[in-house]
């Protein structure tokens, strides 16, 4: 077996004194002995396991990275720790009853999730929302953009060592936990859209807190921007770390601010504007180098953006009624319900029997937080789908994860993967 | 469901769904009756007879039924000459009831902002088409979740494993519909299959192969110390995380 001569050079250990102190001992390198170790160590690449239970991975992401002392050779990603069956269990529910089911997927924006399948299926059975469920579904939408933004800002800056930041963004996200709260009655699992409009109008004073909130809110996002942007530290770890070209982004698929950041322009809410979005003033923020930084500037804007829309949705929010006047798919009042037959009969068969939908199917996507979330419905004419599927994005950017990392450091690993702003529950399903 | 009979939330739990009951649909609609898309107008053109439908849903949807065995070729088209770059989603339909499996392609075009779905259907004694890996790389994961959950074998994709189930699940494709909610196996079975695993079925034979490669041992051992056992040092790097 060959061996190596290596000579390691080794500085004076501190000492301590007769009473524990540390004494001060100057850095001098001295003159280490040489060791022999066997050639074949040197060069030797090396396989090593991240996660899944590893906070860096956000989530129960495991990743098998082959290294080549530092750089990384090859990276197999692995999935499906959190596989719930979330499609297979839409299967045995009725349209409604699914609703549940989206914002377990994405808890960090669950809002959007809500919204984008309650669309999916009206437009499948041909239902026009009203004015006003529109405006609040957008306001919806816009908040929890920045909900997940936040999250995605906190956790990115504390993988790469700057721990205020989420200290910041945490007490901003409990701010909108409250509107949550206050809107549906939960905090996470919000479940606030029904086929035909919402669980419930909005609450007394909602729209004041929500202005209330985002007084409060832009004076913070530019405060964090202080602390990052020109954050020597932040922009070495990031600029030029993690690119994916344009053509490569398309390709790969990725959507989002992520796509976004390599210089594609394409945002769902422009190209295929959905609830009047074209009538909305706002810019979608585009990149140009597609990397970490390009990413982070993309979705610093997006929250700037996403608070212009929310005041106009604010200025332009009408009155009347948020469910749409259809007795196929809405309950009657609980008054109603509980004072004469027929409407207990009808809130019954709507309860037991369920929403039932029209022969058809529909693929239809928004721009969530992280990028074109799609919901494809197909009916049989039953009250339970036949297929439900979700095109998550966060699953299709991580799989453009080894592309990225490949030939890059170790350390890049975590910042490419959290710039990715992936959640393991809708990559899992 | 047809003759309006209750179903409660979790029926079937042990049973499957059952197949689904809708006809299909009797005469679809014929081209001059739909609103026009100028993607099927030069589809028709240059395949003719490989556009083998045309529909319309859900209002301004377009779907194109065309041959599998022609997928590469058309989506290629498609691709190079219309110009549809990004890959939405690709995803199957399992109807049940022994009837083709659906190979659903959702696709957007940036440039020009058209949509078009493109559908291939399989009859499930055939489950096998060709791999789009090498159009869209969007399509290396969504096709190895319908290969794990429906069984679809694209041929030509570089690394067709399961994806969300354990690469040595053994109970079949769970989205399609003669798949029980719960399983095929028995809870006890299912049981005792999860406590008698062994550390190196927590790996990929991908990753065994590696380790092989880079000379790392493999866990030979476990097979004396019995099932179960957890052995961390026989595969320096990896062994953590097991058991």
């Amino acid at each position: 077996m060959a061996l190596r001569r290596v000579v390691y050079n080794v500085t004076r250990s501190p000492e301590l004194a007769s009473g524990g102190s540390l004494v001060h001992a100057p850095i001098v390198p001295v003159q280490g002995e040489a060791r022999e170790v066997h050639e074949d160590v040197a060069g030797e690449h090396m396989l090593i396991n991240i996660g899944p239970q590893h906070p860096a991975t956000h989530g129960v992401l495991r990743l098998v990275l082959e290294l080549d002392g530092e750089t990384v050779v090859r990276c197999i990603p692995h999935i499906g720790y959190l596989h719930s069956s979330f499609e297979k269990l839409g299967e045995y529910r009725d349209w409604n009853q699914i609703v549940p089911l989206t914002d377990r997927m994405d808890y960090l924006a669950p809002l959007i999730y809500n919204c984008a399948y309650a669309m999916a299926v009206e437009k499948m059975m041909g239902i026009q929302v009203t004015e006003r469920c529109k405006v609040v579904r957008v306001m919806c939408m816009e908040l929890d953009r920045i909900f997940s933004h936040l999250l995605w800002l906190g956790t990115t800056a504390i993988d790469l060592g700057a721990f205020t930041v989420f200290l910041y963004t945490f007490q901003q996200r409990e701010l909108i936990y409250d509107l949550h709260e206050s809107l549906t009655g939960a905090r996470i699992t919000t479940s606030s859209t029904r086929i035909g409009g919402m669980m419930a109008d909005l609450p007394a004073g909602w729209v004041e807190q929500l202005s209330k909130w985002m007084d409060g809110f832009l004076p913070v996002l530019d405060e964090v921007e202080t602390l990052l942007t020109n954050n020597a530290i932040w922009v070495g770890r990031t600029q030029g770390v993690g690119v994916i070209s344009a053509e490569d982004a398309v390709n790969f698929g990725l959507s989002g601010p992520n796509l976004r950041a390599s210089g594609v322009d394409y945002d769902v809410r422009k190209d295929r504007p959905y609830y009047d979005y074209d009538q909305y003033d706002f810019v979608v923020p585009v990149g140009e180098h597609g990397d970490i930084y390009d990413r982070y500037m993309c979705r610093m804007e997006e929250m700037r953006q996403s608070i212009r829309i929310l005041r106009q949705a604010i200025e332009r929010l009408p009155g009347g009624p948020i469910n749409i006047d259809d007795p196929r798919v809405i309950l009657p009042t609980k008054t109603a319900a509980m004072n004469d037959m027929e409407s207990m009969i009808h809130h019954f068969k709507v309860v037991m029997e369920g929403v039932r939908a029209p022969v058809g199917e529909s693929w239809f996507s928004v721009e969530s937080s992280k990028g074109e979330l799609g919901m494809y419905v197909v009916s049989d004419g039953g009250a339970k789908p036949v297929r439900w599927r979700v095109r998550g994005p966060s699953f299709i950017n991580i799989a453009a994860l080894p592309h990225m990392i490949e030939g890059a450091l170790l350390s890049d690993v975590i910042a490419v993967n959290a710039s990715l702003d992936i959640v393991l529950g809708e990559i899992d399903r | 469901m047809a003759n309006g009979e209750f179903k409660k939330g979790l029926e079937g739990l042990d049973q499957g769904p059952g197949p689904s009951e809708a006809q299909a649909p009797e005469a679809p609609p014929q081209a001059g009756d739909l609103p026009p898309h100028p993607t099927v107008d030069a589809l028709r053109e240059h395949f003719g007879a490989g556009v083998l439908r045309h529909e319309v849903v859900a209002g301004d949807e377009h779907i194109v039924y065309i041959p599998p065995e022609r997928n590469l070729e058309v989506l290629g088209w498609l691709k190079d000459a219309c110009r549809y770059d990004f890959l939405q989603d690709l995803t199957a339909i399992d109807y049940g009831g022994g009837r083709a499996i659906q190979v659903v392609y959702q696709l957007w075009s940036i440039p020009t902002k058209l949509n078009l779905r493109v559908k291939c259907e399989l009859p499930l004694e055939a489950l096998e088409i060709d791999s789009t890996y090498f159009l869209w790389r969007a399509a290396d994961w969504m096709e190895r979740e319908v290969y794990d959950m429906f069984g679809v074998v694209f041929r030509g994709h570089p690394d067709l494993r399961r994806i969300l189930m354990p690469y040595n699940y053994a109970e079949g494709h769970p989205l399609r519909k003669d798949f029980p909610l719960r399983g095929r196996f028995s809870r006890a079975e299912q049981t005792r299959r999860a406590l008698s695993m062994k550390t190196e079925d927590h790996y990929s034979p991908q990753e065994l192969e590696i380790a092989h490669v880079l000379g790392q041992p493999l866990p030979d051992v476990i097979v004396e110390g019995g099932p179960g056992v957890p052995n961390q040092g026989t595969m320096p790097g990896i062994g953590i995380g097991a058991g």
